[in-house]
């Protein structure tokens, strides 16, 4: 008799993963995902993502494809899901970016004129003057593959998007993004500009 | 040039950087255990301090962290 999905322990969610009540298993855990998923991705999807059961079923097959690489040291199901999430996240960041490029979105600049502009001029262009001796420092620090990447996540690109048009991944992505965080923190300190004047001049 | 509040968040974010952090796919790695610490009322950011910090500066993850939390109290609670 099959064991309701909530009182399967981890080894028994293995076993039958992997053995002949793999169906009910396999539709028990369907189910838990699309509850978690509906929770985790309440009020961040549009019309235009694919739906929770995509999203569950991709994450299934990820799930099915990987379990050797489950080591237990949590309730499977809580592993599970957190692969659940991720593959929805990674789907949804995919089909919202798919028709930007990423000189587009190096390119999407930012206009936003401040209120106080005409009221306090001058803070503005000290504000300005800032922005721009940082644009300086990464155009002269960084390399080019991390000025390009840098300047799209600025403008929204999601590192999973960055990645795709830059031929890597998303965690070589951040660790070359850290590396540029690192040169650009370590220029500004031989500037003896400190992120704290930076912020103070921006209003905090 | 810049939009200001991004630009703030990018020297936030260097404000933050610390000369050695764990990458996207450590934090995904450890993520479930992490997690667990916290919904078990412990401080895992005592004892996942790599993985805290990439939370604070990865938005990324930070957005997947929230939507796991909140998928596992919809289904790990009960």
């Amino acid at each position: 008799m099959a064991v309701p999905a909530r009182e399967r322990g981890n080894e028994q969610w293995l076993a039958e993963l992997r053995g002949p009540a793999r169906d009910r298993a396999i539709a028990d855990l369907r189910l838990i995902l699309l509850r978690g998923l509906r929770a985790a991705l309440h009020g961040r999807t549009s019309s235009i993502d694919p739906s929770l059961e995509d999203f569950a079923q991709e994450a299934l097959i990820k799930i099915l494809d990987n379990l050797d690489s489950f080591r237990g040291e949590c309730r499977f199901t809580v592993w599970a899901q957190k692969i659940a999430v991720r593959t929805a996240f990674a789907e949804i960041r995919h089909s919202r970016w798919r028709d930007v490029s990423l000189d587009e979105a190096i390119e999407r600049q930012g206009h936003d004129e401040p209120a106080d502009t005409l009221e306090d001029p001058s803070r503005f262009a000290a504000q300005a003057m800032i922005m721009t001796q940082f644009r300086c420092f990464i155009d002269e620090e960084l390399t080019e593959k991390q000025r390009r990447a840098l300047l799209a996540a600025m403008n929204g690109m999601p590192l999973e998007a960055v990645a795709d048009r830059m031929n890597t991944n998303r965690n070589a992505l951040y660790k070359l993004l850290h590396d540029a965080r690192k040169r650009l923190k370590k220029r500004m300190a031989a500037e003896r500009l400190t992120p704290q004047d930076v912020l103070g001049a921006f209003g905090g | 040039m810049f939009d200001r509040d991004i630009f703030k968040a990018l020297i936030g974010e260097i404000a933050e950087t610390r000369e050695v952090e764990i990458g996207c796919d450590e934090c995904f790695e450890q993520l479930d255990r992490f997690v667990n610490m916290k919904l078990s009322g412990l401080d895992p950011g005592q004892a996942l301090p790599l993985v805290q910090e990439h939370l604070e500066i990865c938005g990324e993850c930070r957005d997947e962290f929230e939507a796991f939390m909140a998928a596992l109290r919809a289904t790990e609670e009960t």
